[in-house]
């Protein structure tokens, strides 16, 4: 069934998307399912085991369910220090 | 866990972290550098996502407190544009021996840096400019740990 979620970017995923911000409409039931979705979409070539994910502001693993109304949050390797 | 556009200033941080039953004290600062990966590099950027930097970051200090006897530990991390030889971490731990402020100090630098949603552009002498990847993706199989099956 297909979900409406809020997808936001950042880093160099914001610059591949164009976007920091979007809302989709997709039929996934996980965070990597939408990922996949996503990455074909925007043309990224980042594995999905570099990056990590938030949902409604709490870190996540790739096989969280998603749900109607989530804000799903992609992060990109992250590199701090 | 602290996520600042001012300067870091690690005396006064420093300060922050005395008390009467700590005998050591470690640091760690991290700094802007001239040169990576053979690119002469002008200055830094860092895009930090603040709401879960501070709530990872903190978790990181609550994981090194219980994992090592120590007395304080703070972290504070740079936002924005810096420039080379800027300080653009800060990591202190204060405790009664120096064992366990070595080793909490290490431990709350090394998972800041793979946890943390904080990105790095480098922009470059040439006028060019690029994302930095986590030091640790050009080691072939590696996988970040997820922060929720930790």
């Amino acid at each position: 069934m297909s979900k409406k979620l809020t997808v936001r970017y950042f880093a160099g995923f914001r610059e591949h998307a164009g976007t920091g911000e979007e809302s989709v409409e997709l039929d996934v039931s996980t965070a990597a399912e939408l990922f996949a979705r996503l990455k074909h979409r925007h043309g990224s070539a980042e594995p999905l085991g570099h990056c990590k994910v938030a949902i409604n502001d709490e870190m996540a693993d790739w096989d969280s369910a998603l749900s109607d109304g989530d804000v799903v949050l992609l992060f990109p390797p992250v590199a701090g220090g | 866990m602290r996520i600042t556009t001012d300067v870091i200033e690690p005396d006064k941080l420093r300060d922050e972290l005395c008390d009467d039953r700590a005998g050591a004290y470690a640091a760690f600062e991290g700094w802007i550098r001239n040169h990576n990966d053979g690119e002469d590099v002008l200055r830094l950027e860092y895009e930090v996502y603040g709401p879960l930097a501070l709530k990872e970051g903190e978790k990181v200090i609550a994981e090194a407190r219980r994992k090592f006897p120590i007395i304080h530990a703070e972290c504070v991390h740079r936002e924005g544009m810096l420039e080379i030889g800027e300080c653009a971490v800060w990591v202190g731990v204060s405790s009664a021996h120096r064992d366990e402020a070595f080793a909490a100090c290490r431990y709350i630098i090394d998972q800041v840096k793979v946890r943390l949603p904080i990105w790095k552009k480098e922009h470059y002498v040439d006028g060019n400019s690029g994302w930095v990847n986590c030091e640790r993706c050009a080691v072939h199989g590696h996988e970040h740990p997820q922060a929720a099956s930790s």
